[in-house]
């Protein structure tokens, strides 16, 4: 009852701050949130500066971060030329089709890279190693360079680069000196969420037999259990991945390229391609056909040569009947966290909503094997009951989609803006039936489609089930993984296609959510 | 018909005083426009008079009945008043009728006569009643924000700057509306603005504040004429001021001798003219003056010019059809009376410290 009397924005309360309760509350959640960076931070101390020497600094290590290194760099610059040239080509070009090209090139996202890396792995082994782990890696993850940026190329005033024009450039220095600096924010922030990804990426590395952090930690968590060897490099991987979240952080707080004064949007001039529109469908053809058409072609391959034998009705219902249970129950309770921290930082602003807001931010940095080391550290030393049980595993979920929950979440308390429950009550309703008639019909929408976007993900999340599963919980994400690692690559492809059925949405909510955001 | 007053109305957000002792007396039927610049507290008054936020010190009063004083008082529900937030602020979720039935009682919404009688009375299609609020222009938002405020027939209605966030065709359109709207249903309105010609237009009476203060209060043509000091005088229209020596009902300035209509202690003073008071001459009598440039707004013009004796600057105000050219010499001469303030006294619009929506956003 404390929340539903805030939701409605008590501007009485102003001048006094938040209600205590409030803040306890978001203040828990955030605690809860930092949960997997205590325990990395805790383990580091507790291992001593020689401990920590004798592990990190050695040629193992050195190896592992080369790797890591090497991948992220080559794949992110990949991601990046790829997402704007696609971006560009849709947006700014006559190109033929491009209303159904463009959703088509999000639609990678909806494929989880470990599902194409398999999809790539059980056609030719050929791909594994450091060039097949790059080229899959990018392919998979460079929509999410290619949706910003379009979406920036769309929102852009158009006078900027008229102006560039009637100042005496030509298109390419129009496009060097003026659209680029534009798209900064756009690519810099979608190359860094795609350096997170990689950090995080487990599935795909394993299948594609390339050692990044993600891989050694798993197979050392396999060998030795908890053992502070698995937690050392989880703290070395957890630094990197914080440096990219504050570079993150500063590239968006620096630009602030929105555009002066209202009116109407005039969309922009498209260049005509001209004789180069053959060399242009070519490219973008060969990128669906690479990106798209071979995962999925596997995929379908598999399934007609797997079919052919017997059919799993039984157990493939019931993979997918764990994967969508968890994802309910997930998406409730992460949504339920995200709301009094939401609630805190929509309605009041000040150093503490700062603080814990950001708090629930640091997860979106972490690595899904390092939440659930951390959540297995805990659960043995402080609350030996919970390991093994499905509770940990939905805790893990909440841990690592609270960042979306937040973002769906705020979006949603933003609506039920406090004017409309001023004005409700100037109208004769009571506080509780403005709850009822106005606050949550307006939030109601938003809410549910974080909601629905944890609900998606967490049915296809691979590596916190792994580390947190109950034996014996089998989702679709697990059934492909054993699967393919036992090289039964015509068994997995049932589990894996239900997989892309089920991310398709949340990829549609996500390209949804990118388009309103801009509307606005 | 009912009318409402405030007495001592105090209130401050954390250091700032944004009202320092409101006495407002708002009359009962016809509109009271509250004028005053960007953040002199005219928004905080009206939110104190609808009930979403408590004053410090001081009474409300509706009708005789007191709603608020001190920081007790009645909910906003309980206060029967209508309000109109600056953007509209209609609830996205609900149709126009929806909106616009939001007040009435869960029988009577059920009813479409009355969406139809207000929509018509605010000059809208009643086939509007079916639509979604992203649907409408914004001059059509606002239309529908005053209808749904008026549905449950509130004796009082408060409207927040309405009109401020609409381009200037809409806006004289909605205003004419709104304004024909409140006339036919007689209620007691109160209108918040920073714009003296939607004030002096609109309003029976007018309302001015400064710093949190209430300055005067008056009609339109009094507050115009005969403004309570120089700095309401150049807030509520342009003026003319020079430096000016008083002696018997009598200011003695570079325009030459000007009758005063008010009460001023003999001494220098500072002399307010209209503009439309100074008139030109091609020749004759009067303060020689050379015609430096001037500003074509179609029905008039203002003319800038510097007097021939002491380089004062004053403007004039002449008709749009023969605006004499830059560099010619005239001769101007005062029509009518003027108003003097003793110099020592003279006061002006302080710069605003931050504006209302400065104000409002720090408030969430």
């Amino acid at each position: 009852m404390a929340l539903t009397a805030t939701i409605g924005g008590r501007r009485g309360r102003a001048g006094n701050g938040p209600s205590l309760r409030l803040v306890v509350l978001a203040a828990l959640v955030a605690l809860f949130a930092l949960i997997p960076l205590m325990f990395v931070v805790g383990e580091a101390v507790q291992a001593g500066g020689g401990e920590v020497q004798r592990l990190v600094f050695r040629a193992r290590v050195g190896h592992l971060l080369w790797n890591t290194v090497r991948l992220v760099a080559a794949s992110t610059a990949l991601c990046g030329v790829v997402g704007v040239g696609a971006a560009w080509l849709v947006e700014r070009t006559s190109l033929p089709g491009r209303r159904v090209v463009g959703p088509l090139l999000a639609a990678p996202l909806a494929v989880p890279a470990f599902v194409s890396s398999y999809g790539w792995v059980s056609l030719t082994p050929a791909v594994q190693g450091y060039g097949g782990a790059v080229l899959i890696v990018s392919l998979a993850y460079y929509p999410l360079v290619y949706l910003p940026v379009a979406a920036a190329l769309r929102g852009m005033d158009p006078a900027l680069e008229e102006v560039a024009r009637s100042l005496g450039h030509g298109p390419w220095r129009t496009f060097v000196r003026v659209t680029l600096p534009q798209l900064r924010l756009a690519l810099g922030g979608g190359m860094l969420i795609v350096a997170l990804h990689e950090l995080a990426e487990f599935g795909a590395f394993q299948l594609l037999r390339f050692q990044t952090f993600t891989t050694e930690i798993y197979s050392e968590y396999e060998a030795s259990f908890n053992g502070p060897v698995a937690n050392l490099l989880a703290a070395v991987l957890v630094a990197l991945c914080l440096l990219l979240l504050l570079a993150e952080i500063r590239l968006r707080g620096r630009g602030r390229y929105s555009r002066l004064g209202a009116g109407a949007a005039r969309s922009l001039p498209r260049v005509r391609l001209g004789r180069s529109t053959p060399v242009a469908l070519a490219a973008v053809g060969a990128l669906l056909a690479v990106g798209l058409g071979v995962p999925l072609g596997s995929l379908i391959h598999w399934l007609v040569i797997g079919s052919s034998a017997s059919f799993p009705v039984g157990a493939l219902a019931s993979a997918a009947g764990t994967s969508l249970g968890l994802g309910l129950a997930a998406a409730v309770v992460t949504t339920l966290l995200a709301l009094p921290v939401a609630l805190l930082a929509e309605r009041h602003r000040g150093p503490l909503p700062n603080v814990l807001e950001r708090s629930t931010y640091v997860a979106h940095a972490l690595p899904g094997i390092v939440i659930a080391l951390a959540l297995v550290f805990v659960a043995i030393h402080y609350c030996r009951p919970v390991y093994q049980t499905t509770p940990l595993l939905i805790a893990g979920y909440a841990i690592l989609f609270l960042p979306m929950a937040m973002v769906g979440v705020r979006a949603a308390l933003a609506q039920a803006a406090p004017v409309l429950t001023e004005t409700a009550r100037s109208l004769g309703a009571h506080p509780l039936a403005v709850l009822r008639r106005v606050t949550l019909p307006v939030i109601a929408p938003g809410l549910g489609a974080a909601a629905a976007l944890v609900f998606l993900m967490v049915a296809t999340e691979l590596t916190t089930t792994l580390l947190l599963a109950p034996i014996g919980t089998e989702t679709l994400a697990t059934r492909v993984w054993s699967d393919t690692g036992t090289l039964a690559y015509a068994a997995a492809a049932p589990y894996a296609a239900l997989l892309v059925i089920i991310s398709a949405p949340a990829v549609w909510l996500l390209t949804r959510a990118g388009r309103k955001a801009e509307l606005t | 018909m009912t009318g409402l007053a405030t007495t001592g109305l105090r209130k401050s957000f954390g250091a700032v005083d944004v009202l320092r002792g409101v006495d407002l007396d708002v009359p009962a039927g016809g509109l009271t426009a509250i004028l005053g610049p960007s953040g002199c507290g005219k928004t905080t008054l009206l939110r104190l008079i609808a009930g979403f936020d408590a004053p410090d010190s001081g009474q409300v009063t509706i009708g005789g009945a007191v709603v608020a004083d001190g920081r007790r008082g009645l909910p906003p529900e309980r206060r029967g008043i209508g309000f109109v937030p600056q953007e509209g602020g209609l609830f996205p979720h609900l149709t126009v009728a929806g909106n616009i039935t939001f007040g009435l009682s869960w029988r009577a919404r059920r009813r479409r006569d009355r969406v139809e009688d207000l929509l018509t009375l605010l000059g809208l299609d009643p086939s509007f009643a079916d639509r979604y609020p992203h649907q409408l222009s914004g001059g059509q938002q606002q239309r529908v924000a005053v209808a749904r405020a008026l549905a449950p027939g509130p004796p009082i209605v408060l409207l927040d700057e309405p009109f401020s966030a609409l381009d200037a065709g809409l806006r004289a359109e909605t205003r004419q509306a709104v304004s024909e709207a409140l006339a036919t249903t007689g209620i007691t309105a109160v209108l918040v603005t920073h714009d003296q010609a939607e004030a002096l237009s609109m309003a029976r009476q007018v309302a001015v504040m400064r710093d949190g203060r209430l300055i005067q209060h008056a009609t339109p043509a009094e507050v115009y004429a005969t403004p309570a000091d120089l700095g309401v005088a150049a807030f509520v229209g342009d003026s003319v001021q020079l430096p000016a020596v008083v002696s018997d009902r009598t200011a003695t300035c570079s325009l030459g001798s000007v009758p005063i209509t008010c009460a001023c202690a003999d001494g220098p003073a500072t002399l307010l003219l209209r503009p439309e008071q100074i008139v030109i001459h091609t020749d004759g009598p009067g303060a020689a003056a050379t015609v430096e440039g001037s500003t074509f707004y179609g029905h008039d013009a203002l003319v800038a010019l510097r007097l021939a004796g002491d380089e004062a600057r004053v403007t004039a105000r002449c008709s749009g059809r023969a605006l004499p050219a830059p560099g010619i010499r005239v001769t101007l001469s005062v029509e009518g009376g003027a108003l003097a303030f003793p110099a020592a006294a003279a006061t002006h619009v302080d710069p605003p410290l931050e504006d209302d929506h400065a104000r409002s956003s720090r408030r969430d």
